[in-house]
């Protein structure tokens, strides 16, 4: 297990002068003191980590926000922001010396511009009601996390999520324009807007996917896209994980990028099938979904292209959606990996690296020999198209030790994805499950430079501690100057 | 002036060590194309980083390519073409703009962020940027990012170098995502929409499911200097919309787009190619008399409202819209523009709509003067200080070159 910071004694001792202190900013229900309260707020999504917040906050203006990070500030007391908590690596983990700010209560739609293609909305509003709102217009908003019902668009801002169309579409970072961002001293400050670029560094760039560790969002302006006018699935059964590998790899060579490109292997095919019956080739040791988008004319085109290339690469069985409603069943099984999966054990971890595609056939080999030293089995879900992973490790908390194995399986797995090429997360953050390979990836320089970053905005290291980094940030030690001199054998450089 | 080349990383890390301890900031250059872009850097000597130059790796079908920052555009851009492979930010050449006949590089590029007519669909530079290898002012040698697609590990550092004018760290080596060649294009013209009336006409088009890939407008006085007959010869302005994909797909669409907006030309690949690289390169403003170029980037449905706010104090100003109105070049008269360029008046238009105005061709002198990139609040500034203090406390690395003094 992660082991979070010591909790600052002082600031412990001094908690009901603190809940004042926040009752006084935001009155009534928004400050949630009771423990039986406060333990809804105990974890995220990544459930084996648990700690009780010192208070939850439910601000509901910005002006709020800001006086609160404003007296914490003052006062040096840590915040950890807080959308609807589906965190998958802990981000979201309180501390037990640090005030939980949650922005469930920033829900409203503030403005559609149909004319700018954005939308304007505050953090706390979900992923999918974004598309919701923009729907009567013909218009959706194109990342689409699995989570994408619960999880808040602060959140996704914060992780930089992704989805299965984000091959086509882009991650969170290419579909954002604009924030309004409290700084930790209380700072208001709106990064982008409705206009293209940044004129100065990219500082909305830099925030989003920073964990929240840079500042609380607080407004979001968003792209919004008309929605293609058709898309139809492929269902594609192969004999070997190495055969859908090369699909995958010469449909893109070929230069198709599908809307959405998904691979299950056999585990997770059996265990989506049985969830929901979408008809999944039971057979097949891996199975790829390929939906492709646009007008009719263009999607029988690939859809052909599509059918040519597995067929060359020894597909099974490959059966094109005939209906809108074909379309949905065969992506329901996979949209339902995850609980499926867990309908297969107690619990399961969910893991995220990337790795080259090429190195698909190595990875799952090597997966193969690790669940045989861990005694734990593996059903992988696969963002094909870009290389991320999703093996889920089946394990149940109940037996002595087994979370420890489902751990050390994970960390192995991560290590591997970066020996082949790859990094330790795709779509759901360091948080505070990667915190300690960063090091795997990244050496100390590297690690100074984000640092470096984190304490431009938040020198005190305040926000979300203990997050993403395996040290705690030392931005005066980082911040001293260091003259290397006389190390420049200068009489032998050329020049003119 | 000393001229430092470094022909590995180590010998550029001394390099800037040196500088650092030494106290002598460092112009970075690397082709030099863009040396004119930006507030004129003063510095006594430069890191002439050319020799960082090749391709290090490139693999068409992951859509990954690793290059040396300072690998020229032409030898990466013809490496793709043989793999039906491009970068889909569709980088523009700005050497005409600029005066200058030097190569531009990939560091280049990727330092100032520049995009072209793409940019609206596909993203910006910064969005294709993946990963890369550097030295900080500080004479640190650090990565960050990856070598695949998707990657969110730590914070995206490339965002940060994207459009830092090399004022944070010397990059070494740069990692891209790639994109496939579209396998053809067309391109529909509109003649004679006013601005008022080619803006909005371009966002619809934007709005529809049809993937518009390039939305441009060039009034009248932009169009005639066109070197693609179809838009010289037009009555009026020019208005022009691409689309991009497989034939049959691009057929559809051309023919639904023009049931909604009206017939004009269609230009075939070849001519649709030659109007998207002349307006990438803003040829058709780059005039002959004394003139400064600016390039706002308004919100875009409210372009044709700034420009004519601009245009009611500066009577000389020469537009062209890209970017479905979310890129505006305006071409100033210098004696009209006045003594601070034209920025008072463009900046207050663009104050009241949102967005920003840099100044990109200027004299020197008027370069050094007038803010060249838009200022930003007191709170931001201070924050951008901080960045550049923690990366480059020695102010070695192009100073002056985004703002006066550091
Ligand atoms: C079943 C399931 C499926 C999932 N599928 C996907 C998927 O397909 N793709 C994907 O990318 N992710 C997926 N996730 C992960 C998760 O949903 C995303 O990371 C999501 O963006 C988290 O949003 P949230 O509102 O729940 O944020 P939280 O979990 O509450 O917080 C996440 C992080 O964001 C910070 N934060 C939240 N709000 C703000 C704010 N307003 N300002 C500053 N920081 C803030 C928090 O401090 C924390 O660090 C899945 C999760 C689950 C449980
Ligand atoms: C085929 C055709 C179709 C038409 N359809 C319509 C229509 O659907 N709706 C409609 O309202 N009108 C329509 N018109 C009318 C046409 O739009 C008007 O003539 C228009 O107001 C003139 O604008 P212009 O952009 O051609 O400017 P010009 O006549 O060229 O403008 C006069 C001067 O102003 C300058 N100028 C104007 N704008 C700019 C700029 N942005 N940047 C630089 N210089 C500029 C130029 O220097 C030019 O010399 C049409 C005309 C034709 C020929």
């Amino acid at each position: 297990m992660i082991r979070m910071p010591a909790p600052d004694e002082a600031v412990l001792a001094r908690r009901s002068e603190i809940v004042d202190a926040l009752r006084r900013i935001v009155p009534g229900e928004g400050v949630i003191d009771s423990a039986s309260e406060r333990r809804a707020f105990e974890c995220d999504g990544l459930t084996a980590y648990r700690q009780l917040p010192m208070v939850v906050v439910l601000p509901e203006t910005t002006a709020q926000v800001s006086e609160i990070l404003r007296y914490c500030h003052a006062n040096r007391i840590k915040v950890v922001p807080r959308g609807a908590g589906t965190s998958l690596s802990g981000g979201a983990l309180p501390l037990q010396d640090g005030i939980l700010l949650g922005l469930g209560k920033f829900k409203r739609i503030l403005e559609i511009d149909v004319e700018n293609r954005c939308i304007v909305v505050q953090p706390g509003v979900t992923n999918l009601g974004i598309s919701q709102a923009v729907q009567a217009q013909g218009l959706y908003y194109a990342p689409d996390p699995s989570s994408q019902i619960a999880c808040t668009i602060g959140g996704n801002v914060a992780e930089n999520s992704g989805g299965v169309h984000c091959l086509k579409y882009g991650l969170t970072t290419n579909n954002v324009l604009g924030v309004e961002l409290v700084m930790m001293d209380g700072e208001i400050i709106r990064l982008g807007g409705k206009h293209f670029d940044a004129s100065g560094y990219d500082l909305l760039g830099v925030l989003v996917g920073s964990e929240g560790m840079l500042g609380v969002v607080t407004e979001v302006t968003v792209r919004i896209l008309p929605k293609p006018p058709g898309a139809r699935a492929l269902m594609i059964g192969f004999a070997t994980i190495e055969g859908a590998g090369h699909c995958v790899a010469e449909v893109i060579a070929t230069g198709i990028i599908p809307g959405g490109m998904e691979m299950m292997d056999h585990l997770a095919i059996e265990a989506a099938e049985a969830f929901v019956h979408a008809g999944y080739p039971l057979d097949a040791a891996a199975l790829l979904i390929i939906e492709l988008d646009g007008c009719a004319a263009e999607i029988d085109h690939l859809i052909a292209a599509v059918e040519a290339i597995a067929s060359r690469h020894g597909a099974t069985s490959c059966r094109a959606s005939q209906s809108e409603a074909e379309r949905l069943l065969f992506w329901a099984g996979r949209k339902a990996a995850f609980p499926a999966v867990g309908r297969l054990s107690p619990d399961y971890y969910c893991m995220d690296g990337t790795i080259p595609r090429r190195q698909i056939g190595t990875v799952l080999q090597r997966m193969e020999e690790m669940e045989a030293k861990y005694k734990l089995r593996v059903a992988n879900v696969f963002h094909a198209g870009d290389g991320n992973l999703h093996p889920l490790i089946l394990y149940d908390a109940n037996r002595p030790g087994e979370l420890q194995r489902a751990e050390d399986f994970g960390n192995d797995i991560l290590r591997l994805c970066v020996e082949v090429g790859g990094v330790l997360t795709g779509e759901h953050g360091v948080g505070v499950e990667k915190r300690d390979l960063m090091g795997t990836m990244f050496n100390d320089s590297d690690l100074d430079q984000q640092t470096r970053l984190k304490c431009a905005f938040d020198s005190e290291s305040l926000l979300n501690p203990g997050k993403v980094f395996p040290q705690l940030c030392r931005c005066a030690e980082l911040g001293r100057v260091h003259v290397h001199a006389g190390n420049l054998r200068f009489p032998d450089l050329p020049r003119f | 002036m000393i001229v430092l080349r470094p022909s590995n990383d180590a010998e550029a890390q001394d390099m800037i060590g040196w500088a650092m301890a030494e106290n002598h900031p460092l112009e970075i250059v690397a082709g030099g194309s863009k040396r004119a872009l930006g507030r004129p850097p003063r510095t006594d000597h430069q890191l002439d980083v050319s020799r960082l130059s090749g391709i290090v790796d490139y693999e068409p079908a992951e859509l990954v390519m690793t290059a040396r920052a300072a690998t020229p555009m032409a030898d990466i851009q013809r490496q793709l073409a043989d793999q039906q492979q491009m970068l889909a930010f569709e980088p523009p050449d700005w050497r005409k703009l600029l005066a200058s006949n030097a190569e531009p590089t990939l560091g280049g590029v990727l330092a100032c962020n520049l995009s072209g007519p793409r940019r609206l669909r596909a993203g910006a530079a910064r969005d294709f940027f993946l990963g890369f290898a550097a030295i900080n002012g500080r004479g640190d040698a650090w990565k960050a990012g990856g070598k695949v697609v998707k990657n969110v590990t730590g914070y995206d550092m490339c965002k940060l170098q994207a459009g830092a004018f090399g004022t944070l760290s010397l990059l070494t080596e740069v990692t891209l995502k790639v994109m496939p060649k579209p396998e053809t294009s067309c391109t529909l013209l509109l003649h004679g929409l006013a601005d008022d009336i080619a803006i909005p006409t371009m966002l619809r088009a934007l709005n529809t499911p049809h993937e518009v890939s390039g939305a441009a407008h060039l009034p009248s006085p932009a169009a005639r200097r066109s070197s693609v007959d179809a838009v010289a010869n037009g009555l009026g302005g020019a208005t022009a919309l691409r689309l991009e994909g497989p034939p049959p797909s691009v057929i559809y669409r051309a023919a639904e787009l023009e049931k909604l907006l009206g017939h004009g030309d269609r230009l075939d690949a070849a001519a649709s190619e030659r109007l998207w690289t002349e307006i990438a390169s803003v040829e058709s403003l780059v005039a002959g008399r004394e003139r400064y170029l600016w390039r706002l980037c308004p919100t875009p449905a409210r372009a044709g409202a700034v420009v004519q706010a601009i245009r009611a104090r500066l009577a000389s100003a020469d537009a062209l819209f890209d970017w479905g109105g979310g890129l505006v070049w305006l071409n100033l008269d210098a004696e009209d523009a006045g003594p601070d360029g034209g920025a008072a008046i463009i900046r207050a238009a663009m104050g009241q709509i949102g967005g920003h105005a840099m100044l990109v061709v200027a004299p020197e002198a008027l370069r050094a003067t007038t803010p060249v990139f838009e200022p930003a609040s007191a709170t931001i500034d201070a924050l951008q200080c901080r960045i550049k203090q923690g990366f480059d406390p020695g102010g070695i690395l192009n100073p002056g070159r985004m703002w006066e003094g550091r």
